[in-house]
């Protein structure tokens, strides 16, 4: 026993034909390369830029901007430096895919379910509207809706206007802006408490179904303490709320909340494209649910919208969330065509004007890549976490 | 105990359960909520549907001299507006009298690309290959000319739908051998290989094209010695095509996956070295499962192509917006010029989804026997 | 308490009266008549396509017929909503292909319909589903996930997902044609005890012809969507009448 005891451990090759150090050799010249490349590009660009008399470093975002943004979230003027421009470009290019991932989910998830609608017109024309607005081209369907269509809208004597207090002419949208009062600090509070209240409701009625197996009446229970009970102490305290209703004064409204439209033929342009996406998406999500899940929950004696509740629309929404939120960052990127109609995001005003301005190509495109890179990042790590949380156990 | 040798005939469905009448009632008005739902529809196609035929066939304008023609109340759109400007719509500022050589080309490449649809043409892989390789010379010296005694047409001259498709073909025509050699890289076991395949390929997927288009008509320039100011289109083309690469490898990944790990290891136990069962076995295997997808890729960028107009590059939608738009004897057609464009693209697109669709559903069948 | 007073007013558990039904245009089942008494244990087999599924499917109106009559427990099936639901609840089903919910673990998937439809308290039912789960011979695997278990062990949990529900009729439909060889025999014997337990009304399309023998009544032999042949397992094995069923059934054995 003792006399074999030395391990016996396979030979090896020599080493130009080991796997290991070609793999080795072959990536440390790769690396080389690419070293290399970068290397003289970074070269060749100071140079370059050095010749052409463009300064270099970030001192540029403290400059004075000189130039005003026609749509702002935070205080600008042309007073203000590069800096505030970069972040009003970025606050715009967040507004509107906020506002488009919301109008395209929602669109987007009506018309997935009626192209499943057993009414055989309704499912037609969801077919219709995909097949339609999915194969033009973005940019195309932006420029119909701000050339032809909001161009076509009457000027600001004549706007449509609804119960006199909304208007929508050739400039754009005109909404009411809530004025809060005094009083309406109670209100928010009395909010906030229903929300509390609402949040202590759900785990309690969950708790009594799981004792008693009496199941409560949890959602309109809450709608009813959410809605009411601020609606009452907002009437309590005086209804502390006014609108300030834009105006027409002059050949212009002022006042209220304006959509400019610009925004407003991105959103709609957005909103209508990116929906034929998710609708397929729901639709294929939906229908990749085994028609044998719904037959199984029937026959237990589950009825037709808990079979859907329970059993159908969490295996859908499994395979239905990785690609939406890649729809959603396909939609962030998308909302960069705005520069094409002249919508402040931070391609129109930081890299194109901007950039122009002050020729500082590299950090400016450099930045703005940044900001679209670290949204990526940020949403496929949700993703991969997702991916991991929700995926079905296998053998 | 019961038996019968007696085979009942069968009998055609009872007559409320099939004909006009009751697929109506099935499928239209099977419940209340349905019957609202039918009538909802049948007013939004009734809103919709006869102003829009108005429009572009009833009193439609198809041929008129000058645009006084086309206006007037009850006018609806205006053709004429396109017809007359035909050739710049399809070739942009392409001199007229050549027009012969970019429909050559497109003839070259229809007559060539039709038998590579049918399942029995003989040689399909040398054919392919022709296209793919050999035809994209023919198409540059036939367009660009400087040859054989054509005369040079530049880039600057090149515009419309054939812009639209050169810039197209010629993006998915490079990004595919590069996107498959970064596809293989991501896969290798090789980390540094791996990672910086992961990188480029995360990079180009996280940015929007318009940016790309910027940084190569802005930066490429500076990234070389000396500042060569290189042709404007070559310079988009390096963008799109460093874009394209990396949604090519993403979706020819998804094939390499899709490929049993069975055939690896056949591909190994036969003694074929890396390479070799790549591109003997592995490649062509996960090539065939990932057209449709390709094909999807390819529809994208081809509605990615109107974004050149960012950049001052002619292609279809720009000659129809910026050039025909702002051509002042013919003012105010924006909308027949952005629908025209519309109806290109729409067609293109829609007809290459369904066949991504057919090939889709040919290779499903296939695989389940 | 009243349901089982009318069962035992009522002479049979299901009852079918002319049965006719198409898809589309495709006549599936022929004038199908036959009557289940309560606690009897029925095994219909037939050559694919025969309509031996289709028949139980209408059953818990999973499928609808366009003619004759379905009556169970004595009531007609209408598709009448809030009767479907306690006729879903009286009878039970499992498919060919299991159908457990793979996003619920195996104690959720037993819990989910006597908590939501019978209204039972969590722990009240889970101790339910334990005790089926410990008479499917299965109690340890209850908090894996469906996609864990073996195809055999799957299908036993669904026979417990059923009997949670205190089903007076079990329908089976191919319960053992989705199995690999070694497992089919666990399945068939937690069948062929819920069988000798008696009380249970059985109706299974099988091909199993040693379940049959061993606790069937009555073996239905259907074909081109009609019934051909009726009889006791014995009878029907042993001394086949017709030559459809000698043809079928030398094809089984062949097989």
């Amino acid at each position: 026993m003792n006399d074999s005891k030395n391990e016996l451990t396979p030979s090896k090759p020599p080493f130009w034909n080991n796997p290991k150090y070609r793999a080795l050799v072959f990536q440390v010249v790769l690396i080389s390369i690419v070293a290399y490349f970068l290397f003289s590009v970074i070269q060749n660009t100071l140079g370059n830029m050095e010749a052409r008399g463009i300064s270099t470093g970030f001192a540029f975002l403290s400059e004075t901007s000189g130039f005003d943004i026609l749509q702002k979230l935070i205080p600008y003027s042309s007073e203000s430096t590069y800096g505030d421009t970069f972040v009003v470009g970025l606050l715009n290019t967040l507004l509107i895919s906020a506002l488009g991932i919301v109008f395209a989910t929602i669109l987007g998830f009506i018309v997935g379910i009626a192209r499943l609608s057993n009414n055989w017109l309704i499912a037609k024309i969801a077919l219709v509207y995909i097949e339609i607005f999915r194969n033009i081209p973005l940019l195309i369907q932006m420029l119909f809706w701000y050339l032809v269509v909001l161009r076509a809208m009457p000027s600001a004597r004549d706007s449509f206007s609804l119960f006199d207090s909304f208007f929508l002419n050739v400039r754009g949208l005109y909404l009411p802006a809530p004025v809060l009062g005094d009083g309406f600090l109670y209100t928010s509070i009395a909010l906030i408490i229903a929300l509390v209240a609402v949040f202590v409701l759900k785990r309690w009625a969950k708790h009594r179904q799981e004792k008693t197996g009496k199941a409560f009446p949890t959602v309109w229970v809450s709608l009813g303490l959410l809605i009411l009970f601020p609606l009452f102490v907002f009437l309590m305290s005086g209804a502390p709320l006014s609108w300030e209703i834009p105006e027409l004064k002059g050949f212009n409204f002022q006042g209220g909340i304006t959509l400019i439209p610009e925004l407003f033929a991105l959103l709609l342009a957005i909103s209508i494209y990116t929906a034929t996406f998710i609708a397929e998406i729901v639709r294929s999500g939906i229908e990749a649910v085994n028609h044998g899940q719904t037959e199984a929950a029937l026959s237990v004696g589950l009825n037709r919208s808990q079979t859907l509740r329970l059993v159908v629309i969490p295996q859908a929404m499994r395979v239905i969330i990785p690609p939406m939120t890649s729809q959603y960052l396909n939609l962030a990127k998308n909302s960069s065509l705005a520069t094409a109609i002249g919508y402040p995001d931070i391609v129109s005003v930081f890299m194109g004007t901007t950039l122009n301005q002050t020729g500082q190509a590299v950090e400016i495109i450099a930045m703005t890549m940044a900001v679209y890179l670290v949204l990526s990042l940020t949403i496929s790590l949700f993703m991969n976490w997702y991916n991991a949380k929700m995926s079905l156990v296998e053998r | 105990m019961y038996v019968t040798d007696h085979i009942l005939p069968a009998l055609p469905a009872p007559s409320d359960s099939k004909g006009v009448l009751h697929w109506l009632k099935t499928n239209l008005f099977s419940s209340p909520i349905n019957i609202v739902l039918t009538l909802l529809g049948l007013l939004l196609v009734y809103k919709i549907l006869p102003p829009i035929i108005d429009w572009v066939f009833i009193n439609a304008t198809w041929t008129a001299d000058n645009s006084a023609e086309c206006k007037g109340e009850e006018k609806g759109a205006c053709w004429a507006f396109i017809s007359n400007r035909f050739g710049q719509v399809m070739y942009g500022f392409y001199p007229p009298e050549q027009f012969w050589r970019p429909n050559l080309a497109g003839i070259l490449l229809i007559l060539l690309t039709i038998p590579l649809f049918f399942e029995k043409t003989p040689k399909k892989v040398i054919l392919g290959g022709f296209v793919l390789v050999v035809f994209p010379f023919i198409a540059f010296v036939l367009i660009h000319g400087g040859y054989f005694g054509l005369s040079t047409i530049e880039t600057d001259k090149w515009g419309g739908l054939m812009l639209t498709l050169i810039i197209s073909f010629v993006g998915i025509l490079c990004a595919l051998p590069l996107g498959i050699i970064l596809a293989l890289g991501r896969r290798s076991n090789m980390p540094i290989v791996k990672s910086i395949c992961v990188i480029f390929i995360e990079f180009w997927r996280g940015v929007p094209l318009i940016t790309v288009l910027f940084m190569s008509s802005v930066m490429l320039p500076l990234f070389f010695s000396g500042g060569t100011d290189f042709d404007k289109l070559a310079r988009a083309m390096i963008g799109i095509i460093l874009f394209q690469s990396a949604y090519v490898a993403e979706v020819v990944r998804g094939g390499l996956q899709a490929i049993p790990k069975g055939q690896y290891e056949a591909a190994v136990a036969m003694g074929l070295s890396y390479w070799k069962s790549m591109f003997l076995i592995i490649l062509p295997q996960a090539l065939k499962l990932v057209i449709p997808g390709l094909v999807n890729t390819f529809i994208a960028l081809f509605k990615d192509t109107t974004l050149v107009l960012t950049i001052g590059l002619f292609d279809l939608l720009a000659i129809v917006e910026n050039v025909l738009g702002s051509d002042s004897a013919w003012l105010g057609f924006h909308t027949e010029g952005l629908v025209f464009a519309a109806f290109v693209f729409w067609m293109f697109c829609f007809a290459m989804s369904r066949y991504s669709m057919s090939l889709e559903r040919k290779l499903h069948t296939g695989h389940t026997h | 308490m009243n349901q089982t007073n009318k069962n035992t007013e009522q002479p049979y558990a299901i009852e079918m009266i002319n049965l006719n039904k198409w898809y589309g245009d495709f006549h599936v089942l022929k004038d199908i008549n036959l009557k289940v008494k309560h606690g009897e244990r029925i095994v219909i087999c037939g050559p694919s396509g025969s309509g031996k599924s289709t028949v139980i499917r209408c059953i818990n109106h999973l499928e609808e017929h366009q003619q004759g009559q379905i009556m169970v427990n004595g009531k007609e099936i209408t598709g009448d909503i809030k009767q479907l639901e306690q006729l879903r609840t009286d009878v039970g089903m499992c498919f060919q292909h299991f159908n457990l919910f793979p996003h619920l673990s195996i104690l959720d998937n037993l819990t989910l319909a006597p908590i939501w439809v019978r209204k039972i308290p969590k722990a009240e039912a889970e101790a339910t589903a334990m005790k089926y789960l410990k008479r499917v011979k299965i109690p340890d695997q209850a908090n894996k996930y469906p996609g864990q278990l073996s195809g055999g062990q799957q299908q036993r949990v669904a026979i417990a997902r059923s009997l949670c529900m205190n089903p007076k009729i079990m329908l089976f439909d191919e319960p053992t044609s989705a199995l690999d060889p070694e497992m089919i025999s666990e399945v068939l014997d937690v069948m062929i005890e819920l069988a000798n337990e008696g009380g249970m009304t059985m109706v299974c399309v099988t091909h199993e012809m040693g379940f049959a023998k061993q606790v069937a009544d009555r073996v239905i032999f259907m074909d081109a969507g009609q019934i051909i042949e009726e009889n006791t397992p014995t009878e029907f094995f042993d001394n086949p009448q017709s030559e459809r069923t000698q043809l079928f059934l030398s094809q089984i054995i062949a097989h």
